[in-house]
C-alpha cells in the first residue's frame, strides 16, 4: 500500500496539468461570462460600468435577437420532425439482417458527419449558387424560362436552405447512435414475437421502437443542445444574412461580442444560452426518469 | 393472411427500402461529387455544365492548388495537423494522468474531482468564448499554435476523464497486486499495465478528439489572425473571400481540403463510429 506521504505528491503530480488546464480554461471563463453579464463593457480598460440586469432586459427587447432566439427554435423542431424520423428510419433499415448492402449504405451516410461544418456550408453554397449551381441547371433543364432564385440572398428562404443543409449532415449522426440502441435489444425479443406471428411491421412498432426509447431520448437531446449551439455551418452559409435571416443565439453573440466588443452584452448573450441549454436539461432528463419510472 | 401474400408483401417493403437508401445515397453523395467534380473544370465548363461529367478534365485548379500558385493549401494542412495533433497528444496525457488517479488511487477527493470534470460537460463553448478570447489575448496567445491547442484541451478534458475512468475501473485489481509484488509502483503500474490495456479506448478517444479539432472553427477564427496560421477550416473560408468569382478553384480547394478527413473517416471507420456514438449512448 502506498504511504500517505508519497500519495499527496503523486496525486498532485497527477491531477495537477488537468485540474489547472480545465479551471483556467473552462470553469473561471464560464464565471466570468455571467459577472461580465453585469456589466458595459469592451474589454479594455477596467471593467467597472455595473448595470445589473440591464443587458438582459435589452436583450429581450431587441428585435434581431428575439428572431435569432426564434430561428433557433425553429432549427430545433424541424431537427426533431425531419432529422430524427429520417435518421430512425434509416437505422430500423440498416438493423434488419436480411437488409444486404447495410454497411455501404451506413458509411455513406455517416460521411457528411466528418466533413468540418465549413466545408459542408460551402458545398451547399455552390449547390444554391444561382450562376453555376445545381439549382441554376435544374430551372434550365426543368424550369426554362423561369428566374433562377437566389435561395441564400432571399430571406424568406435562406433559412430552409441552411436547414437542408443541416439535416444532410447531421442525420448520419442519429442515425448512428440509434443503431448502437438498435443493437442493443436482444436477437431473442424478436425471434419470440416471430414465432408468435407477429409481422415485421408489429415487431418494429410494439417491441423494437419502446426498447428503444432511451436511445431516442438521447438522440433528441443531442439535436436540441446542438440547434442551440448552431454556428459554424451558419457563418460558412453567408454569417445570418440577409437582413439576420438566418440569425442564430451563437452568431448573434459573435456580432455583438467579438466584431463589436460589446463584452458585457455578449456576455449576456452566452449568458442566457446557456441558461436555456440548462433548463432544457434539467426539464428533459425529470420528464425522461417519469418516464422510465412508469 | 396467407404465408405467401405476406412474404410477397415484405419483398415489396424490401424493394422500397432498397429504393429509398439508394435515392438517399444519392442526395447524400451529390454535394461531394460536384465539389470533387467542379474541381476538375474549367470555369467556363462549370458555367455551361455545373452537373455533369467533366469532359475535357481541367487539372490546372488542382494543380495550381497543391503548387500552391494560389492559396496556401499545404500551410494550411500543415497548421490543422500541428493543431490537432498537440490537441490529442496533449489531452490524452493529461486526462489519462487525471484518470488514473480518480479510479485507481484510494483517496477521499477521488469523487469531488471527478464531479468537477463533469460540471464540464455542461458548458459549451461558445458560454466561455469571450472571457476565454480576452483571456487568451492576456497571455499573448494570439496566434500562437498554443491559444488554439490549450482551450482544445480544457474542453475535451470532461468526456475523455469521463470515458477513461469507466474503462480504468474495469482492469482487475489482481493485475495491481501483481505488479506491486514485482516492485512497481502506481506509476509503474500506470506505464506497464494500465496504457498497454487501454489502446483500444485511447485510439477511439484519440480519433473523437482527433475529428473534433481538425472541424473546428470558432476557435482558430478567434485566435489566429494572420494566414500564416489558418487551420483547412479557415484556410477555405478565406480562400472563397478571395476568389469568389472562381467557383472552379474554391471547389477545387474544398475537394482537396476534404481529402484527409475522407482518408481517416473509411480507415478508422469503426473507432470513429464507436467513438462518437458508444460514448453517447453508454456516457
Amino acid at each position: 500500500m502506498l504511504k500517505k506521504s508519497n500519495k499527496i505528491p503523486l496525486l498532485i503530480f497527477l491531477l495537477a496539468p488537468a485540474v489547472v488546464l480545465f479551471t483556467f480554461f473552462v470553469i473561471i471563463p464560464v464565471f466570468k461570462a455571467a459577472y461580465f453579464s453585469l456589466f458595459k463593457w469592451n474589454g479594455l480598460g477596467p471593467c467597472v460600468d455595473f448595470r445589473g440586469l440591464k443587458n438582459f432586459k435589452v436583450l429581450f427587447h431587441d428585435n434581431i435577437f428575439q428572431k435569432a432566439l426564434g430561428h433557433n427554435i425553429i432549427i430545433t423542431v424541424i431537427s426533431l420532425i425531419v432529422e430524427i424520423p429520417l435518421a430512425l428510419y434509416c437505422a430500423l433499415i440498416i438493423c434488419n439482417k436480411k437488409f444486404k448492402l447495410a454497411v455501404l449504405f451506413r458509411t455513406i451516410f455517416f460521411l457528411p458527419y466528418v466533413l468540418s461544418e465549413v466545408i459542408s456550408g460551402i458545398l451547399w453554397e455552390f449547390i444554391y449558387n444561382p450562376q453555376y449551381g445545381f439549382v441554376k441547371e435544374f430551372y434550365t433543364k426543368f424550369l426554362p424560362g423561369r428566374t433562377v432564385p437566389a435561395l441564400l440572398g432571399n430571406p424568406s428562404t435562406v433559412l430552409g436552405a441552411i436547414l437542408v443543409a443541416v439535416i444532410w449532415k447531421y442525420f448520419g449522426f442519429h442515425m448512428s447512435i440509434l443503431i448502437a440502441g438498435l443493437q442493443d435489444i436482444p436477437d431473442e425479443v424478436k425471434e419470440a414475437a416471430t414465432i408468435d406471428g407477429a409481422s415485421e411491421h408489429q415487431i418494429t412498432r410494439h417491441i423494437v421502437l419502446p426498447l428503444l426509447r432511451p436511445t431516442l431520448f438521447i438522440s433528441i437531446f443531442f439535436s436540441v443542445v446542438g440547434s442551440f449551439q448552431l454556428f459554424d455551418i451558419i457563418w460558412a452559409m453567408g454569417k445570418g444574412d440577409p437582413v439576420n435571416s438566418a440569425e442564430t443565439m451563437v452568431t448573434y453573440l459573435y456580432k455583438f461580442g467579438l466584431q463589436r466588443f460589446n463584452i458585457g452584452y455578449g456576455s449576456a448573450v452566452a449568458v442566457t444560452i446557456f441558461l436555456l441549454c440548462l433548463v432544457f436539461s434539467i426539464f428533459y432528463n425529470r420528464q425522461m426518469f417519469k418516464g422510465e419510472g412508469k | 393472411m396467407t404465408l405467401r401474400s405476406k412474404s410477397s408483401q415484405n419483398s415489396i417493403l424490401r424493394t422500397v427500402q432498397y429504393v429509398f437508401c439508394i435515392l438517399l445515397s444519392i442526395i447524400v453523395l451529390f454535394p461531394v461529387y460536384m465539389g470533387i467534380f467542379g474541381g476538375f473544370k474549367s470555369n467556363g465548363q462549370l458555367l455551361s455544365d455545373p452537373v455533369g461529367f467533366p469532359h475535357p478534365m481541367y487539372f490546372q485548379n488542382y494543380g495550381n492548388i497543391l503548387k500552391q500558385t494560389v492559396g496556401a493549401f499545404w500551410q494550411a494542412l500543415g497548421n490543422s495537423l500541428i493543431v490537432a495533433g498537440g490537441t490529442v497528444g496533449f489531452t490524452l496525457v493529461v486526462c489519462v494522468m487525471a484518470a488514473f488517479a480518480i479510479s485507481r488511487i484510494k483517496f477521499r477527493a477521488s469523487g469531488f474531482f471527478r464531479n468537477y470534470f463533469l460540471l464540464g460537460l455542461l458548458f459549451p463553448l461558445a458560454v466561455a468564448i469571450l472571457p476565454l478570447y480576452l483571456q487568451i489575448r492576456n497571455l499573448n496567445l494570439i496566434d500562437k499554435y498554443l491559444g488554439v491547442i490549450l482551450p482544445q484541451v480544457a474542453f475535451q478534458i470532461p468526456m475523455t476523464v469521463l470515458l477513461l475512468i469507466g474503462f480504468f475501473r474495469g482492469i482487475p485489481q489482481d493485475l495491481e497486486d501483481a505488479c506491486e509484488m514485482d516492485g512497481y509502483g502506481p506509476l509503474g503500474f500506470l506505464v506497464k499495465m494500465v496504457i498497454p490495456l487501454s489502446t483500444p479506448i485511447l485510439a477511439t478517444t484519440s480519433v473523437i478528439i482527433l475529428v473534433a479539432s481538425w472541424n473546428n472553427f470558432f476557435l482558430p477564427l478567434l485566435v489566429f489572425n494572420t494566414e500564416k496560421f489558418y487551420t483547412l477550416p479557415m484556410g477555405v473560408m478565406n480562400f472563397q473571400g478571395q476568389h469568389a468569382a472562381d467557383w472552379n478553384m474554391i471547389l477545387a480547394y474544398l475537394s482537396l481540403a476534404m481529402v484527409p478527413a475522407i482518408i481517416l473517416f473509411i480507415s478508422a471507420q469503426k473507432y470513429i463510429v464507436a467513438g462518437l456514438t458508444g460514448g453517447a449512448v453508454k456516457g
